[in-house]
Parts: C-alpha cells; sequence; structure tokens
C-alpha cells in the first residue's frame, strides 16, 4: 500500500505536480473542485448496497444542493447526509452548484434527528464551496439553519463519520460536518472562507487566490496536521475523478473501520468525545501579565501642536509602554 | 509612535477628528464629549455608533460589578499566516491600539443586582474576528454560567471568523455551538445581543442561538458579507438587506432595542428567564425537581438501544 502511495506521488512528480507550492495548492483547489469528482450519491451508489433518499424540511421545500436518506454499507444500516453538486450545467442549475439554502440543512437536520431515533450512526459527505449566500438564503434564515445544525450534531447520541470529499467550504460544510471522527480524501480541501472570499478581502483582489489558499493551508494533509481532521485517504491516479471506483473501494474501508470502532462506545461516551475534540481545537496562549499598554489617550488639536514645538512633552505625555511588566512585575505592584 | 502632521490644507469637514465626529447617517457634526454621554446614539437622527468593550460593559453592567475572567489568553499564529503583513503584526497592532489581548472580554457582573455571565466583543480589535481566543472566551462563559446556574449575555460585534486562524477559527463554531447546546439542555438562559456588525461565522454560530435575540437598531447583521456574495452570486441586493430590521421581519430577532433601552430590556427579560435551579427556589416547594442531564441521558437510553452494536457488527 505504502509502496503504491510512493510510486504514485513518483509518478505525479514526474509529469505535472508544479514545484511553486503556491501552483501546487490551487491545483489541488482545482482537483477537489473538478466536475467529474464523484459527490455523495455517486459515492454512495458505489460502496452502498441499497439506498433510500428522503427529501423535504417540512417547513419549506426540498433542497436538491442536499440529499439525505438511509444506506447499507457491508451490511451495516446508517443515515447519510451529503452536499451534492451537479454533474452539468442542467444539473447544476437544479442543484444550485451544491450551494444549500437554509431548508437543506434543515432536511439534514431532521434526517440525523430520525438517526438519533433509530439508532443508526451517521456518515455524512461533504462537498460545498459554501452556503448560498444571496438574500433568499439570509431570508429564510442561514446562519441560523447552520448554527443548529452544528449544535444538534454536537450532541447526538449516535456515531457521526464526517467525510470531506470535495469542497469543504466554511459554515456551509461544518453544518455537516461535526463528527466524531472527521476523514479527508486526499485532494479536498477544507478552508474558513472561500479563497477567493479571502483574497477579496485580505488582498482586495480575488485574483490572489491561489496565495490565500496556500496561505489558509487548505489542503487535507494541512488539516490533518491541524487536527481538524483525523483520517487521510489518499486517492488512486490523477485522483477520484479519474477512478471513482477505486476511490470508492478505499473510502468505504475507511468508512466500514470507523463505523465499527465507534460502535463499541456508549452513547455518553461518544457524546463526551466528541465534545472534547472540538472543544480543544484552535491555539492560544494565556499569559499571567495585566493587560497590554493602554491605548494612547485622545489628544486634541492643541496637544498635537504643542507636541510639534516642543518635542520634550512628547516623550513626557506618552503611557509608559506596560507590556514590558510581562518580564518584570513594577515593583509598586507588589 | 508617529505624529499625524495638521494638514494645512483647505478641506471639507476639516474637524480635528478627536474632537468631532461626522455621523455617517445624517452628517450632523458630533461633539465626541457629547457622543460619548450619550452612549454613542447619534442625537439627531438615533444612529448608534459601534461601542468598545469597556464601554459595553459600563452600560450592561451595574456599576463596579465587572470582575474580568481569562484577562491572559492571547492569540498565536497557528499557520504562519501572512497576507500583507504577518498576522503576528496585526495582533500586536491591534493590541497597541486598543489596549486589549483580543477581541472579546469576559467575566462575571450583575444586571440590576442579578448574577450574569457575560462575553463582549469588540469591533475595534481587527474588526472583531473571531479567532481561537474569542471562541475560548464564549465557551468559557457559557461553561462558568452552566456550572454557577447564572444567564449567559454576549454581545456580538464581529464580521466574522478570523481567516488568519484558518479552519482552526471555523471550528470555533462548532466550539461554541456545543458549550451553548449544554447550557440549553441544563434549562440556563442566554440572551444573544447583536451589534452593529454581526456577520459571518460569529452570526451562524453564538449570536444566532440566543434563546432570545436583541439586536440594535439599523446593525448590519447576516450570514454573507457583501463581497463574498457579490463575488458568488451576480444579484443585486436589495435595500436594508441584512440589517437588524430585516432580521426581525424574518423572525430571527426577537426584540430591536434602542441602545439606552437595552440594559432595561435585558433585566425585564432576566425577571422571565431564570436557571432552573433558582426557579425551584422560587417556586412552590412540593414541585419535583426536573433533572435535564438525569432525563435526557434516561431518554437516551431508551433511543440508543445495544442494536447499535449489532449494526456496526453485522
Amino acid at each position: 500500500m505504502v509502496d503504491r502511495i510512493r510510486s504514485r506521488t513518483r509518478g505525479e512528480a514526474e509529469t505535472a505536480a508544479p514545484a511553486d507550492p503556491k501552483d501546487a495548492m490551487w491545483q489541488r483547489v482545482q482537483l477537489a473542485r473538478n466536475q467529474a469528482r464523484p459527490r455523495t450519491l455517486e459515492f454512495l451508489r458505489a460502496i452502498a448496497d441499497e439506498v433510500i433518499e428522503l427529501h423535504g424540511d417540512r417547513g419549506f421545500g426540498d433542497d436538491a444542493a442536499i440529499v439525505a436518506g438511509f444506506a447499507r454499507i457491508e451490511g451495516r444500516r446508517i443515515a447519510f447526509v451529503g452536499q451534492q453538486k451537479g454533474a452539468d450545467t442542467e444539473e447544476n442549475i437544479r442543484r444550485n452548484f451544491g450551494m444549500p439554502h437554509p431548508e437543506g440543512y434543515r432536511k439534514a437536520m431532521r434526517v440525523m434527528e430520525l438517526a438519533e431515533r433509530f439508532a443508526l450512526p451517521i456518515v455524512t459527505f461533504v462537498d460545498v464551496p459554501g452556503a448560498h449566500p444571496g438574500p433568499e438564503s439570509e431570508e429564510r434564515g442561514i446562519a441560523d439553519a447552520i448554527a443548529r445544525s452544528i449544535g444538534l450534531m454536537s450532541r447526538l447520541r449516535t456515531p457521526i463519520v464526517a467525510v470531506i470529499t470535495g469542497e469543504g467550504g466554511s459554515g456551509g460544510a461544518l453544518a455537516i460536518a461535526v463528527g466524531d471522527v472527521v476523514i479527508a480524501l486526499e485532494n479536498a480541501v477544507y478552508s474558513v472562507i472561500s479563497p477567493e472570499g479571502c483574497a477579496a478581502i485580505l488582498w482586495r483582489t480575488a485574483d490572489e487566490a491561489p496565495t490565500a489558499a496556500l496561505a489558509m493551508k487548505m489542503s487535507a494533509q494541512d488539516q490533518l496536521e491541524l487536527g481538524v481532521v483525523d483520517r487521510v485517504v489518499p486517492e488512486p491516479g490523477e485522483g477520484a475523478h479519474a477512478e471513482p471506483a477505486e476511490t470508492a473501494r478505499r473510502l468505504r474501508a475507511v468508512i466500514v473501520e470507523e463505523l465499527d470502532r465507534l460502535s463499541l462506545l456508549t452513547a455518553d461516551e461518544l457524546v463526551e468525545a466528541r465534545y472534547r475534540r472540538y472543544r480543544a481545537l484552535g491555539s492560544y496562549t494565556e499569559v499571567t501579565a495585566p493587560p497590554v499598554a493602554a491605548p494612547p489617550p485622545s489628544r486634541g488639536l492643541g496637544d498635537r501642536l504643542r507636541d510639534l514645538l516642543d518635542p520634550g512633552r512628547w516623550s513626557a505625555t506618552t503611557p509608559p509602554d506596560r507590556t514590558r511588566r510581562d518580564e518584570s512585575p513594577a515593583p509598586e505592584e507588589d | 509612535m508617529p505624529i499625524k502632521l495638521p494638514s494645512f490644507r483647505p478641506r471639507k469637514d476639516a474637524y480635528p477628528p478627536d474632537l468631532w465626529t461626522k455621523c455617517p447617517s445624517c452628517s450632523e457634526m458630533l461633539f465626541n464629549k457629547q457622543l460619548d454621554k450619550a452612549d454613542r446614539v447619534c442625537p439627531t437622527c438615533g444612529h448608534h455608533f459601534r461601542l468598545s468593550a469597556a464601554a459595553r460593559l459600563e452600560l450592561l453592567l451595574d456599576e463596579r460589578t465587572f470582575a474580568e475572567r481569562d484577562p491572559g489568553l492571547q492569540s498565536v499564529d497557528p499557520l504562519g499566516f501572512v497576507d500583507q503583513k504577518p498576522y503576528p503584526d496585526r495582533i500586536a497592532a491591534a493590541q497597541l491600539a486598543t489596549g486589549m489581548r483580543d477581541a472579546a472580554v469576559r467575566g462575571t457582573g450583575r444586571i440590576d443586582g442579578r448574577d450574569v455571565a457575560i462575553c463582549v466583543m469588540d469591533f475595534g480589535f481587527m474588526g472583531g474576528s473571531m479567532g481561537a481566543v474569542v471562541g475560548e472566551k464564549v465557551t468559557r462563559a457559557a461553561e462558568e454560567a452552566l456550572a454557577e446556574r447564572v444567564p449567559l449575555i454576549v454581545v456580538s460585534a464581529s464580521g466574522g471568523a478570523r481567516m488568519q486562524e484558518g479552519t482552526l477559527a471555523l471550528m470555533q463554531l462548532a466550539k461554541t455551538c456545543a458549550a451553548l447546546e449544554r447550557l440549553r439542555a441544563s434549562r440556563v438562559p442566554y440572551l444573544s445581543v447583536m451589534s452593529d456588525p454581526t456577520t459571518g461565522g460569529v452570526f451562524a454560530s453564538y449570536a444566532v442561538l440566543g434563546d432570545v435575540n436583541l439586536a440594535e437598531p439599523n446593525a448590519l447583521i447576516g450570514f454573507a458579507g457583501a463581497r463574498v456574495a457579490a463575488g458568488t452570486i451576480a444579484q443585486e441586493l436589495p435595500p436594508g438587506f441584512q440589517r437588524s430590521e430585516f432580521l426581525f421581519e424574518h423572525g430571527f430577532i426577537d426584540r430591536v432595542v434602542h441602545r439606552r433601552d437595552l440594559r432595561g430590556e435585558i433585566a425585564a427579560l432576566l425577571r422571565f428567564m431564570r436557571p432552573a435551579e433558582a426557579m425551584h427556589d422560587n417556586g412552590n416547594g412540593n414541585r419535583s425537581a426536573f433533572s435535564p442531564i438525569g432525563f435526557l441521558s434516561s431518554l437516551a437510553e431508551k433511543v440508543v438501544p445495544e442494536e447499535i452494536t449489532e449494526v456496526g457488527r453485522g
């Protein structure tokens, strides 16, 4: 297995892999977005013996950008939820390019609650550019749907395996990606904002998207190192789009393995471990020093003019740099 | 520190900005000291200026009751993120400008004599963006509210998740929502106050999840920032889109509250929404105590039978 991966990476290096890390990352983003890449239903058709799709959020409608229902994988009954992009323009229009509206997430929640009630483990397939950002989405409460879905998944008393298969686009992805274990396909990406969006904000031009993609460490391997993803499943050959059957076979093996592992835990253990998994994500330090330097008091025009004329006064009015206390506490503090 | 030289070029609106502020809504020139006295609300048109975390705490809490918790939490740079300048430089600059360590302050205090756990955001610190520190403070505030059984109040002012921390910032959505679910299960109230702006990942996590959601008038509140939306969909955005009143109209905000009434409204709500334990103390003594956690786990034993392992092995 390892040999095969090695030989494949070598093969890639000979043909396509660009030397520039920015180009390499951007190529990965393109792979994750490849229109021929298998999506939720294609994966399920390949790995499941039985698939029953359920429809509708019971409040507004049925969002074709999210599919959900029941499936049987190697004899194990599960509930599934996943985003579904279209394979061609026509299907993409029907499925809104895989960008769910609030009713999509509410359908997902409905099915996940069913799963909990009937003791079915949940497998989710994440492949989404982002939740639909338009006015209809806001009107019907996309933020509310996402937050509630995240909250629901954090407390469901049944195992959850989340698989990032393509684009893990921000909150729209996380809304169905809170799991006991998070798996990513090798060429999947996961990010807090689309690289175009990040570039538009931080670089003021969407043209810097490849730079933003690299800076955000979007690749599956990077996410594994950050602890956001627990396992990366290698893709065969040029990627999942080129060899969907082999990709599905590898994915099935990992999903089944994780389902079996999680099935040994009690509901209490699952929920507690899941809470702790997300509780621990994010890095910060805790310093025991007083707050950083106070902001300089806002000074009037008159003060500024006096400063200009008499620079000696300037240093006198500048507040002392209190950050220095971090090293040596001032004696009067004792 | 660079000295900003006063310009001698004749300019329109050439008022010293540290003395006067021009109201962006009605263009009235407002004397800063008077604006501060009016809680930074334009006396002419009622435009709500953004409040610093310190001013917000002073506005909401009983005098001298605030005790800060976790003041030492500080961001690190997990990705080695560099855009036009390195992330640590941005943090340092924001710290110098605001005197804060990160974009949120949390602690305990009292509102109308009632103990609360409170977390307040400050847009002045990197656009109030939520990285690990903000997520941690909100989560700890929720956990403290749960442990002490006191109401939780979070005042949001944020552009969303902090891009410089990548998916680790995104994971703060999961962290905070999970903590709030526990709070909800234990019947401890949570009031979310949204101020200008509350967008992106902050809106799509703890800000929207209040048992009661309050918002200041005309605050920008929405999921996708205008720049992101414009880049994704070619669609004209309707006027008033993503403002408090728009969200109110569509049922996601309970009340749009003028800043001068905010404290009173929160106090009034808290009189109705008491943490479960306190309710038993004040109720008639013979009511049997309801234990939500015990109830939920007993429910779950029925819900998740052993069959689950059979499915797994099957």
